[in-house]
């Protein structure tokens, strides 16, 4: 059974739930079993906000994460709260543009991304969440980044239509992040 | 086979509820079960259905009454604060023997509480709430897949019977999203010759009532009803059972905590424990069944709940006391890690509890 637990954790606003539903369509257009859960009510509207994202081969058991393989973090508090969470063996990716602390842990892989600097270079502004999911793919062979258009058209609404060629742009950056 | 789409539970629920036929909604807005109400009202207008955001739930639950005994297919939603402004509507329309469907998305109580999922509605849901001798069928949704499957099932069981059938789900199962394919099946219909639907002159009036001052006509009506409930009670209990064929301790859970209680089972059978689960889909009637039947095979049960424990009343009831049943829980929008059932399917192995 191979079953991957990524929690994606910052503040309101930065796309968290939006990069967790980008990867639970991922999951369905790979045919795999998926759960996607938000976190939910007035901390959606600032603050934190977190989304528990489970891809796995066989019927998702539990969609609440306690120890993730894969743990996004887009802001201090949450790679602080979260960092001991990993499983040992999993990632950790971390927006260094907004986090200046190294992990300290010598179990897992940790990727620093610059992805809001780097969004922000590219006149990209808000994606630096699709930057990070970007290199998580191209670190996953499993999901993959064929079909990532796909899942782009499913999730852009028709009368935003510019933003699918942002988010392909920021998806790419991330790719070829370190390359 | 029709499309896997990825959908919220609640809008699974409305989805479902419209494709079974249900063309009237009248509700009042609260956390964790608004995308039910914003999907009807994006929906219902363009199908020729009726939404209708009461000024209460007071008022949506009534306006349920009314178009439950004109015998149309109709439902209100809320979350368990809402629940309990809305229990002596239940009361009235369990006491006229109409139809409705009723979804109760539960958050962390008592009070205003708080809006984090929670199981602390049970006893409300199956013992009453409302006031007087009367039963609703009540289910419980362990994915988005059965919030769908269940509604539909609510619906056929609640026009087959002419009673209330609530949906007893919670926060995190309304909130997440799952794939779910909707096969097309025909939509049952049922004769309602009880309806209010003007009598155009050729009928005499039907009457849809739940007051009877002569107590004896009071009594008759409440044997009829429990006859009913009496049925109910043989012919729809739902269960699942997962690795209970040899199993020596049982989890017992329903909902959010079964799934939780699903990864401990399996956790715990990797260490070479043997506990199996089982879980009621249907929490009235109990399935009364499986836990007498299991009582006679396994040392102990583990009722695990998002309550201070309701439901393990119910485990105890069934199993006659025959086995000691444990409780695992968490409360007020707290949820049991599978490390914690784990833990207490362990100290039921050594007898520890």
């Amino acid at each position: 059974m191979k079953t991957t637990q990524i929690l994606i954790a910052g503040f309101g606003g930065q796309g968290i739930l939006f990069s967790g539903k980008f990867l639970a369509y991922k999951g369905l257009l790979e045919n795999v079993e998926v759960s996607w859960l938000p976190s939910y009510g007035p901390e959606m509207r600032g603050g934190t906000a977190n989304c528990n994202v489970v891809l796995s081969d066989t019927p998702v058991g539990s969609p609440i994460i306690t120890v993730p393989d894969v743990l996004i973090a887009m802001n201090a508090p949450s790679l602080q709260k979260y960092v001991n969470t990993v499983a040992p063996g999993g990632q950790i990716y971390i927006d260094s543009s907004l986090i200046d602390v190294k992990v300290e842990r010598d179990d897992v892989e940790v990727f620093y991304i610059p992805a809001t600097q780097m969004a922000k270079d590219e006149g990209i502004g808000t994606l630096a969440n699709m930057i990070i999911v970007g290199h998580l793919l191209e670190n996953h062979p499993e999901l993959s980044f064929v079909g990532t258009e796909e899942v782009v058209e499913k999730l852009v609404p028709a009368k935003k239509a510019a933003l699918k060629e942002l988010n392909m742009k920021a998806l790419n950056l991330g790719k070829n992040f370190n390359k | 086979m029709a499309e896997r789409i990825l959908m919220k539970g609640n809008e699974a629920i409305a989805e479902a509820a419209i494709r079974a036929g249900c063309r009237h909604y009248f509700g009042y807005p609260i956390t964790p079960q608004t995308e039910i109400a914003a999907y009807m009202a994006k929906k219902m207008p363009k199908i020729g259905g009726v939404f209708l955001q009461a000024e209460s739930e007071i008022a949506s639950i009534n306006m349920v009454y009314g178009a439950a005994a004109a015998g149309m297919r109709v439902m209100t939603s809320s979350s368990s604060p809402g629940i309990s402004l809305k229990t002596e509507g239940l009361s009235y329309i369990a006491g006229s023997d109409v139809p409705a469907l009723v979804v109760n998305v539960q958050r962390g109580g008592p009070g205003l509480g708080g809006i984090q999922p929670s199981q602390s509605d049970y006893f409300q849901a199956t013992k009453g709430g409302g006031h007087g001798d009367y039963r609703m069928i009540v289910l419980a949704p362990a994915s988005v897949q059965e919030m769908a499957s269940l509604t539909i099932k609510g619906f056929d069981l609640a026009d087959k019977y002419c009673v209330t059938s609530m949906i007893l789900a919670d926060g995190t199962i309304g909130q997440m999203m799952e794939p779910i394919t909707f096969e097309d099946s025909e939509i049952k219909k049922y004769e309602k010759p009880w309806a209010l639907t003007g009598t155009e002159c050729k009928r005499p009036h039907n009457i849809v009532n739940s007051l009877y001052l002569k107590p004896d006509e009071l009594e008759k009506k409440n044997f009829e009803r429990f006859e009913k409930y009496k049925a109910i009670e043989e012919n729809e209990a739902m269960w699942e059972e997962y690795m209970m064929d040899d199993a020596e301790i049982s989890v017992v859970a329903f909902g959010i905590a079964s799934r939780v209680a699903k990864n401990a089972v399996v956790a715990a059978r990797e260490a070479g424990i043997k506990v199996g689960l089982i879980r009621p889909i249907t929490l009235w009637p109990f399935p009364t069944e499986a836990f007498a039947k299991a009582a006679d095979k396994v040392k102990s049960f583990i009722s695990v709940e998002l309550s201070m424990g309701q439901m393990i009343e119910d485990v105890r009831l069934a199993t006659e006391c025959k086995k000691p049943v444990y409780l695992c829980n968490r409360a007020g929008g707290m949820i049991p890690e599978p490390s914690e059932v784990l833990e207490a399917i362990r100290k039921a192995e050594k007898g520890e509890f």
